[in-house]
This record gives structure tokens, C-alpha cells and sequence, in this order.
């Protein structure tokens, strides 16, 4: 394990310390609904990373897993009244299961394929969760009122239990693409990012380790989709499928910096504000703005610093100590 | 100490929709040895290769490893048995360090992170690049990049290495060291085959070297038998070598 | 013809070339020879423009052309044959061709240096519908330097033409680099292969970590103690 400096600890330390203190000092309900969308999209975004910054496979279908998770849970508590938080775990083997059966066969996809691929496995299970009648099809699920408790993972009168609880979500997900990026697995990926074939000349299973690697991404994706299931409390495909939160979800990790454990996390704290704040301010008419300032933000990022934002810090870094 | 038969290839074929790229070759490589493949380019020697290291599956024929057969063994497969091998275009990764190059290789033996950066350390010091274990993939020369690849290689523990055209480039002074390592490698018990268009290198370091030409294994032999023969000078060698055969 | 004065050339922050200063005569052939790393094909890619010195000037007939961009640099008929080929793997031979003589203008000169190359290749008329991946590595080189004749240049460099090829090839691309000169090219070559690109010089250069350290005439610099230890192993 690497050892960590003083600084650095230092620095975690008193970022967790702020962001456990800030709902209870910002009290404006909307500010902490911003925060615990920068969350879920920070996780969201580390989860694609994993797979995509650190594995090579870009993936544009993530909103597939997300909403597979959403589902899974709100029809197994809608129509078995199993717990959510059961249905947490069911939605995430769900979608880890399915990422299985749509990366092997595309095993040997690779670079602009495979990102059309899942493209096209985003849309089709948009398009048909859309006309599914078990799922309600295009008129979505509500999420029928309980009482509030943890249990029940559903809470009423205040977003602070859910502000908390997708911290710690964030919280597990940058520990597991810790643990993943600083191991074996963590190396055999970067490996196959370069190349198969260098892969492949020093033992490694592509195959095996691609697939390990959808899956992790997917089971974390679906559980970001329960988290918004039980916020919301309203799920329909074209909220939780549409390609757009594929494409968004890129974009927080290539703008933070992919390949790197906190660049979706900074991402998403830069880009989803933006979103949200262009949408109060110009309404209708400001529609796309939000998209319009990505695409400068990410023109910038991609002529002046690559790595993304996060490569801005660790620059920095390393110019101060020489 | 009876030394075994590492590499056996017989009847080996592979076709690429009309034409032949390997064309029944046989040839079996003791333990220990050093044996050259040469050819003109074309002539199927990578094919071989990849044949052999289960990047592409033959047409027909057998490959053994140490008596197992090999044949139908995907590469990463066989890498784990032990053959490791090089790239003709140089493949090292290049947004990692030299050092974590080699630490992935040897991943492979080791599970944990400590002892392959140990074994990585020990292999990067042998082949001389330890004082460069902190530079990119990318920011390597093309023979430090050639160097590393043999480092990632090594890292996997084989008991077969199969080199091709690591010396491409290379002054005779750089050609000095990469041969004194070859020679190292295989005094550390590795049987090694190696690809090569630098006949100097060929002559010094083989044991023997196979011709290929048209993917036809054309002529086997003492290095100095295989440069005096006059189908080898016509196909590849040029009139600098006279023909004695 | 060609003056290079007090070139430096780096890459992020480091000095690849320092101080290099050369030149190269109309009708010569000229090789910059040394180990890996030593600069020789920082050199040539600031003579084609894909590099900027960082200090120092470079002029062709007396026109600086060292802040030029590269197709500026092909249009004063400098022509440079990469080191690895390059070639346009999925085109055709033709279409490489063709594409060399890019800052051709007239239709009567492509087609008159085509014959020319053709002759001078011949193979490559036979192939000239082939996809150039699927030539074998000697094959690629004819069609590398044919496509680098294209533009019919006054000055062709060529980087490490024999690399990756047997014996009896790099005599061939070393026979047709003479002839190439003789037909009026004048020639800069880089080439790791110093005893063939010396016996074919009028005069070379030898670098050591990007300073020029011996300088003369290919037969003198042969018989040098420096070369033959150092690059001949003698």
C-alpha cells in the first residue's frame, strides 16, 4: 500500500470534516439537493472510471446499469415489498450480471467500437424498459410512502439522512477504485488499456479481467440507481436510462481526470453546479447552456491539460517539490 | 544433467485466406540453447512467433513445450507455462513507469504488490535500466524501450524467452550489451529463441540458426555452416557472403 | 546549400541537440552518424520543420526555413524519409505515391516523376494497386523513399533507412541511395549502420549526445580511431 504524507492526510481529513459539517451549517434544502447530485454523480463517475479511465473501455451505457438499479429495487418493493436496501444488493447483482452478458461477447471490442456498443446496449434497454408492461413502461414507478426510517430507506422530513447516506456511498466507491487501482487488478488494467497484446505477453486474461472490471462498474452504477429511486421517489426510463446521463457521466471523469481516483469526484463537483445552477437561472431558455459550458470547459481541458482537473493539482504538486 | 527438449514445432502451418505464411516447419530447440531464425522480411518469421506463442492458432501442426502440447493455447495461457516473448514494433506501456512495467510482469508470480516491486527492482538491475526506473513508457528511448520490453518479459519468470529483432538499430557498442545480456539470460538456465536481421549478433550469440524464406524453413545448421550455403546468401545474405556450400 | 548554425533543439525542457552546427554541399551525400539518443533524428526532424530550435538558425540557399511549418519546408523541395517508414498502411501504393507529390503543381511533373520513380523501383509498378501494409519490410522502405522522391526534391533525408532489414536489402537501399545521388539528389542520411552509410558519404558527421564531436570525409572517418572503436567494434 502506498504510504500517505501528512499533508495528505491532513487534506482528506479536513475536506470529509467540511463536507459532514456543511448541511448542517448551509441549511437552503436546494444547495444540499446540488450536493448529493455532485455525489451521486461523483460515484457514478468512479464507477465509469474503473472501467473506463483505468481499464480502456469507454463506456456511453452506464445509464443503463444506473437505471437497472433504480428498477430492480423499486419493483421488487412495489411488487414483493422486499426492503430496499435487500433490493440495493439484488440490483446491483442485477446489473453486474447483465454487464457480464453484454461484455463477453464484446470481449475483443476495443477504442470507438466498443463505445458504440454500449451506445446501442443503453438505448435498448431504454427503449425497452420503456414498453415493458411488468415495469409499468413508459408511465415509470412511484415509489409508494413509508414510514420514514433507515429501514425503510425512505425519509420525509429532511435530506440530511440522504445527504449523509450518498457520502457514504461516494465514500465506498473511492475506496473500492482505491483498493482497486493500487493492486494487481489495478495494473492488469492499465496494462490492457495500452494494448492486448502487451497484456496478454505477461499472463494477463483479458477476457477475465475486462469482464471484472464491467462488473464492478455496473454493480456500483445500480447501486447509485437505488440511492435515486428512494430520493426521487418517481423513476421512469426517461429519467433514469436516457444516453444523456451516459454522455454526462463521461464527461464529469474525463473533465476531473480519468485514470485517476478523485478526477470524477472533481468533476462532478465543477460541472454538476453548473447544470443545476444554469437551470434556475435561465429556465427554458436555458436549456443546453449547461451543455454549451461542458463543451468549452472540456475544449479547454483537452488542449491545455489532458490529465483533466485533477492533473491540474498534481502538477502542482509535483512543481513544489521540485 | 540430461538437458530436455524445450520447444518442439512440427508440421506447423498457417494460411491467410490463399497464402501460406508458415508452411510445414519443423524444428525442436534444446534446453539452453540460443537459436536464431532469420529470413528476409515476409519470410514468416513473426508468424512463427505468434504462432507458437498462441497469438494466432495454426492451421495444422503441433507445438510441444517440454513435452505438453501447446498448440491450441491461447497467449496469455502460455505465457503462464512459460514462454515469454517480445514484439517486432515495441509494445511498453506507456503511461506507467519503468519500474511499474516490469512490476506488472511480474505480477504474475507474485499476488502482492511489495514482492513484485522486489522481483521488478531485481530484474531492472540486471538489465541495466534500474537508473531509469522512474521514467515513462513514453518518454523512453527506442532501445531503453526494447530493453524494458525484455525487463517485462523477464519479470514473468519464463523458462523459454523468444526475442524478436531486439537489436534493430542499435550501434555495435549498444549491440555489445544487448548480446552480454542474451548470454546472461541464458547462463540463468533460459533457453532462448531469438529473431534477428543483424548477422554479426546472429553469428556471435547462436548455438544454431534456422533459415525461413516464402514461409519454408529452408536450411538448419551451425551458424557458420547456414552463412556459407548459397540458398540462404541468394535468398537474404547478399554476395557479401561467398557462397562455400 | 544547406547551413546549419548553433542549433539547439529540447523537448520539455531538456536539450536533445546543443550547439550542432553542420552543412551540407549541393550534389553530396552527407551522413550524421552515432548511438541511440545521441540527436541524429531531432536533427533532421528540425531541418523538416516538425521541430523548433530553441536558439540557433538553419538556411536553405541562404533562406532561413527554421520557423517554418513543414509543408513550407517541403515546398522549398526538402524531403525527408521517416525513420519506421510510415507509410499510409491502408492506401494503396499509389495513392502514397500520389500523395507524396502533394505540393506537386502540374500534372505533366507528377506523372513524369512517377515514371521516374517506377523506373527507379520497379516493384512498386508491378504492386501499384496493393494496400502498402501488406509489403514486407524491405518493400515498405522502396516505397517510403519513392514517396519521399515525389516531391522531387533537391535535398532528400533519409532516417535510418536499413533499420529492421536483412543484409542483402540494406545493400540494395544503400545501392539506391547512390544512385538517387548520382541522378543530382543531394542527400542527408542518418543511419546507426555507420560502416555502409560511411563507405557511400562524401563527408559525415558523428554525434555524441547531441554535440557533433568528428567531422570529415566518409573514407578518412572509416579509417578514425574514434569510429572504429566506438561504432565499428574494431
Amino acid at each position: 500500500m502506498k504510504k500517505f504524507t501528512i499533508k495528505q492526510i491532513s487534506v482528506t481529513g479536513i475536506t470529509l470534516l467540511l463536507l459532514l459539517l456543511f448541511p448542517l451549517v448551509i441549511t437552503q434544502t436546494y444547495l444540499i439537493h446540488v450536493m448529493i447530485l455532485v455525489f451521486m454523480f461523483g460515484m457514478l463517475g468512479v464507477a465509469w472510471n474503473i472501467m473506463g479511465g483505468y481499464a480502456g473501455m469507454f463506456s456511453f451505457g452506464q445509464a443503463a446499469f444506473f437505471g437497472i438499479g433504480a428498477y430492480t429495487s423499486s419493483f421488487l418493493l412495489v411488487t414483493f415489498q422486499i426492503n430496499p436496501w435487500i433490493g440495493l444488493i439484488a440490483g446491483g447483482l442485477v446489473a453486474a450480471l447483465m454487464a457480464a452478458a453484454i461484455g463477453y461477447p464484446c470481449s475483443n471490442l476495443r477504442g470507438h467500437y466498443f463505445a458504440i456498443a454500449t451506445i446501442a446496449f443503453g438505448e435498448i434497454v431504454r427503449i425497452h424498459f420503456n414498453n415493458w408492461k411488468l415495469v409499468n413502461a413508459a408511465e415509470g414507478i412511484t415509489i409508494p410512502m413509508m414510514d420514514e426510517s433507515l429501514a425503510n430507506f425512505m425519509f420525509h422530513s429532511s435530506k440530511l439522512p440522504y445527504y449523509y447516506i450518498m457520502l457514504a456511498f461516494l465514500l465506498l466507491a473511492l475506496v473500492i477504485c482505491y483498493f482497486v487501482a493500487n493492486s494487481k487488478m489495478g495494473y492488469y488494467f492499465r496494462a490492457i488499456k495500452e494494448s492486448h497484446d502487451v497484456a496478454e505477453v505477461l499472463g494477463v486474461n483479458v477476457v477475465r479481467y475486462r469482464l471484472i472490471a464491467i462488473m464492478v462498474s455496473a454493480f456500483l452504477s445500480a447501486m447509485a440507481g437505488t440511492f435515486y429511486a428512494q430520493y426521487i421517489l418517481y423513476i421512469d426510463p426517461e429519467s433514469v436510462m436516457l444516453l444523456a446521463i451516459s454522455v454526462q457521466i463521461v464527461l464529469i471523469s474525463m473533465l476531473g481526470g480519468a485514470g485517476t481516483i478523485m478526477g470524477p469526484v472533481i468533476g462532478a463537483a465543477i460541472l454538476l453546479p453548473i447544470s443545476e445552477l444554469t437551470r434556475i437561472w435561465l429556465g427554458h431558455k436555458g436549456t443546453g447552456v449547461d451543455m454549451l459550458i461542458y463543451g468549452f470547459l472540456i475544449t479547454l481541458i483537452s488542449v491545455y491539460q489532458p490529465q483533466g482537473i485533477w492533473g491540474l493539482f498534481a502538477n502542482i504538486g509535483k512543481k513544489k517539490n521540485g | 544433467m540430461d538437458k530436455s527438449t524445450c520447444l518442439e514445432v512440427k508440421g506447423l502451418s498457417k494460411w491467410f485466406g490463399g497464402l501460406a505464411a508458415n508452411l510445414d516447419i519443423d524444428f525442436s530447440v534444446e534446453e539452453g540453447e540460443i537459436v536464431s531464425v532469420i529470413g528476409p522480411n515476409g519470410a514468416g518469421k513473426s508468424t512463427l512467433f505468434n504462432c507458437i506463442t498462441g497469438f494466432y492458432k495454426p492451421n495444422s501442426g503441433k507445438v510441444s513445450f517440454f513435452g505438453k502440447d501447446i498448440t491450441k493455447f491461447r497467449a496469455d495461457k502460455v505465457c503462464n507455462l512459460g514462454i515469454a516473448r517480445t514484439f517486432q514494433i515495441v509494445q511498453v506501456i506507456s503511461d506507467m513507469t519503468v519500474l511499474e512495467n516490469v512490476v506488472t510482469g511480474a505480477l504474475l508470480r507474485y499476488t502482492r504488490i511489495g514482492p513484485a516491486t522486489e522481483k521488478a527492482e531485481e530484474i531492472l538491475t540486471f538489465t541495466g535500466l534500474i537508473d531509469k526506473k522512474s521514467f515513462l513508457g513514453s518518454e523512453l528511448t527506442i532501445a531503453d524501450k526494447k530493453r524494458l520490453e525484455v525487463s517485462m518479459a523477464l519479470a514473468t519468470q519464463p523458462r523459454l524467452l523468444m526475442l524478436d529483432e531486439s537489436m534493430a538499430g542499435l550501434t555495435i557498442v549498444e549491440l555489445r550489451n544487448i548480446m552480454n545480456l542474451i548470454k546472461k539470460i541464458r547462463d540463468q538456465g533460459m533457453t532462448l529463441i531469438v529473431v534477428e536481421h543483424v548477422m554479426e549478433a546472429v553469428m556471435e550469440i547462436s548455438d544454431r540458426v534456422i533459415v525461413l524464406n516464402s514461409g519454408k524453413k529452408i536450411m538448419e545448421g551451425l551458424p557458420k555452416e547456414v552463412v556459407s550455403c548459397q540458398e540462404v546468401i541468394q535468398a537474404y545474405l547478399g554476395d557479401k557472403y561467398r557462397a562455400v556450400c | 546549400m544547406l547551413s546549419v548554425n548553433n542549433i539547439s533543439v529540447g523537448y520539455k525542457g531538456l536539450l536533445a541537440i546543443q550547439d550542432v552546427s553542420f552543412h551540407i554541399n549541393k550534389g553530396e551525400v552527407v551522413s550524421l552518424v552515432g548511438s541511440n539518443g545521441a540527436g541524429k533524428s531531432t536533427i533532421v526532424k528540425t531541418i523538416a520543420g516538425l521541430l523548433h530550435p530553441v536558439k540557433g538558425e538553419i538556411t536553405f540557399d541562404n533562406d532561413p526555413i527554421h520557423q517554418i511549418p513543414p509543408y513550407e519546408v517541403v515546398k522549398k523541395k526538402i524531403s525527408m524519409i521517416p525513420e519506421g517508414r510510415q507509410l499510409f498502411g491502408r492506401l494503396s501504393v499509389l495513392d502514397n505515391l500520389m500523395l507524396g507529390a502533394y505540393s506537386l503543381d502540374s500534372k505533366e511533373e507528377i506523372q513524369k516523376t512517377l515514371e521516374n520513380v517506377f523506373h527507379l523501383f520497379p516493384i512498386l509498378r508491378e504492386r501499384k494497386g496493393q494496400r502498402s501494409d501488406t509489403f514486407s519490410g524491405g518493400e515498405q522502405q522502396q516505397l517510403a523513399i519513392a514517396r519521399g522522391l515525389m516531391s522531387h526534391p533537391t535535398l532528400l533525408m533519409l532516417d535510418e533507412p536499413s533499420l529492421g532489414l536483412g543484409p542483402k536489402l540494406v545493400s540494395e537501399i544503400f545501392r539506391i541511395v547512390e544512385e538517387i545521388n548520382a541522378n543530382g539528389v543531394t542527400i542527408l542520411l542518418v543511419e546507426q549502420n555507420v560502416h555502409e552509410a560511411l563507405q557511400i558519404s562524401h563527408r559525415a558527421y558523428v554525434l555524441q549526445t547531441g554535440r557533433v564531436v568528428l567531422e570529415g570525409e566518409g573514407k578518412d572517418l572509416l579509417k578514425s580511431d574514434l569510429v572504429r572503436q566506438a561504432y565499428l567494434g574494431m
